[in-house]
């Protein structure tokens, strides 16, 4: 069999693992999201351009240093980790008290001061990152040729994810997380210092996302607009998953990036919207997303 | 209620605002800005209705906006539809858009309901860049102004320039008739305590979707203003960031008073226009921590500020 509903199954194929491979950039960064507003009920706006940075973080290191993807892997995180604080400490702990709306436009602000500086910085068009040596080349399948770095994504990613719901659901210390998102007072009595726990919450959610943008910079263009061109849709996706649970965003990441692969081979038209007509649709049939609680 | 349109002090500076507006083409304040600052002023109005007096923050204003711009653009220019009706047209399908979208988005609350419309007009983003019709990229060019009713030229800005007035002001006194109407104190129930207001029999989702098409429609009629005026529609006019704009015009100016959104507006589009000429994409990143320090430090606004100054004064 070389064709699947009258088309190649090469490029059937290929655009599912194109799928799969933004899934994989879908359920990083709603997972990021959904554990940041657990904690800090904020909205994380500047989630995508955290995301933004991390690619420009490997980039910059490579052109100025000579330091490759692996290193890159390391330090963008530790970089946007760092910046994650920064943002805890200086802004985001003043609006615990407020509605949430304050921390969405907040981070709105940030995520538009990012992109302003980094396309002042490195202009609009993109800069293209190598595909590490190592993972150069590609497979065959028998069915299909795979290309060696997208499979690295999304095993990668499969990886970080199910490591941070072990982290979060099987640890003493996610334990204590997971408290802290109940009830932080009660937490804070118990002698654990709860702001410091959600200072490094908000800076872990950063690392994921720069983790993320590493991951995405040898298959896409580094341009200072990949991230908010991505957040809307992940916003998208976290309403479709409900942020309630994590495996439900990880989950529904993977399932939307393949359900945009395969309108990309049915009907690439719509491949931009389908997102967001599945959120529609979920929306109207049960409002909580798929894996949320009624409140 | 402490609205300073119930104060006498209040009333002289209402009437110098508007005599100013009225004389402004003949004091030198250039008609192409304040035709469009105003046209902004109306959307920012619309979209204080949503946000200030029922609650409901919209992330994707602009979708309704942009899209009201296109048709009218579109009417105006290739079907050769007189202004008015391009305008009908276009607040119309603003209105039929954001009862779509409305439907969709109250089924959730609070943040939900931002992340809702705002990927519901990403989605309208992605037409818009996509039909044939709207000109990708370039937009829609050269859309003529026309006659009003077959009688009144619109080439001369002053006379243009009074239209837009003209709507300005029924807009502003058709939201502040909603908002003092009964109507309107259940919105501000529904924005105070939503599950009282359900408790008390209210059909809560019905005012809300009412209000989110009122907004919408008066959002379209913005839009199709700014294109009549100054004669394109572009991917701008629907995209993600003109959202944040008028989000910002309204916080700077004022959530939940009514001469703040026109005071906001006013900002932003002066300062955008100042700033343009001088320092490039930094705009961007102004207008970035505008917001920041807006949310950190000043969340009343300018004409939240004001009366809270002259409350603290009163006492």
């Amino acid at each position: 069999m070389t064709e699947i509903f009258g088309i190649p199954i090469q490029a059937f194929m290929g655009q599912l693992m194109l799928g799969l491979v933004n899934g994989s950039f879908y359920a990083m960064l709603s997972l990021g999201l959904a554990v940041i507003f657990g904690l800090l009920g904020i909205v994380n706006f500047a989630h995508g351009a955290l995301y933004m940075i991390g690619a420009y973080v490997a980039w910059f290191i490579l052109e100025q240093f000579g330091l490759n993807y692996w290193f890159a892997l390391v330090i963008a995180p530790i970089v946007v980790g760092a910046l994650g604080v920064v943002i805890e400490r200086t802004l985001l702990r003043h609006l615990y008290k407020l509605d949430p709306i304050y921390g969405l436009l907040l981070t709105f602000g940030l995520a538009l001061i990012a992109e302003g500086i980094f396309r002042e910085q490195f202009g609009v068009s993109g800069q293209s990152y190598p595909v590490p040596e190592a993972l150069q080349g590609a497979t065959n399948l028998g069915f299909m040729v795979l290309p060696n770095y997208r499979a690295w994504v999304v095993f990668a990613s499969l990886l970080i994810c199910l490591g941070t719901w072990v982290l979060i659901e099987k640890t003493r210390l996610g334990a204590t997380l997971r408290a802290g998102t109940e009830n932080p007072r009660l937490v804070q009595a118990f002698g654990i210092n709860v702001p410091m726990m959600v200072m490094f919450t908000y800076a872990g959610g950063a690392a994921l996302a720069a983790i993320a943008g590493v991951l995405a910079a040898p298959v896409i263009q580094v341009t200072p607009l990949m991230g908010s061109n991505l957040i809307i849709v992940v916003f998208a996706v976290v309403v479709i998953g409900g942020m309630g649970s994590i495996l439900g965003s990880i989950l529904t990441g993977l399932a939307l990036g393949l359900v945009e692969g395969l309108t990309k081979v049915f009907y690439p038209e719509a491949s931009s919207i389908v997102v967001f007509v599945v959120m529609a649709i979920v929306l109207m049939i049960r409002p909580a997303g798929l894996f949320g609680k009624e409140k | 209620m402490n609205l300073p349109t119930q104060t006498r002090n209040a009333r002289l500076v209402w009437a110098a605002v508007f005599a100013l507006l009225v004389i402004a083409p003949f004091i030198g304040l250039y008609p192409i800005f304040m035709m469009k600052a105003l046209c902004f002023a109306i959307f920012a109005c619309a979209f204080n209705l949503l946000l200030g007096f029922t609650g409901l923050l919209s992330f994707g204003h602009a979708a309704f906006l942009g899209s009201a711009a296109y048709a009218t653009g579109w009417l105006v220019r290739s079907a050769g539809w007189s202004p008015e009706l391009g305008i009908l047209v276009g607040v119309l399908l603003a209105a039929a858009l954001g009862g779509v979208v409305g439907l969709i988005a109250i089924r959730r609350q609070g943040i939900y309901f931002a992340m809702i419309t705002l990927a519901m007009a990403q989605m309208i983003y992605f037409v818009c860049l996509q039909m044939p019709f709207t000109g990708g990229e370039d937009g829609l060019q050269g859309v003529p102004r026309g006659k009003l009713f077959g009688l009144v030229p619109l080439n001369s800005d002053i006379a243009m320039y009074y239209l837009v007035l003209a709507v300005f002001v029924a807009v502003f006194l058709f939201i502040l008739r909603i908002v003092h109407s009964p109507y309107g104190q259940v919105l501000k129930a529904i924005r105070e305590n939503e599950p009282r207001a359900i408790s008390l029999g209210y059909d809560v989702d019905r005012y809300k979707l009412l209000a989110f098409v009122l907004s919408t429609a008066l959002a379209g009629l913005a839009g199709s203003l700014k294109t009549t005026v100054l004669g394109f529609a572009t991917l701008t006019d629907v995209h993600w960031s003109l959202s944040g704009e008028v989000i910002l015009m309204t916080l700077l100016g004022g959530l939940g008073t009514f001469a703040g959104p026109v005071v906001g507006a006013f900002t932003i589009i002066g300062l955008q226009n100042f700033l343009a000429d001088r320092v490039g994409s930094w705009v961007t990143v102004i207008i970035g921590a505008i917001f920041v320090i807006c949310v950190i430090a000043f969340r009343r606004g300018f004409v939240g500020e004001l009366i809270a100054w002259q409350q603290r004064r009163k006492a």
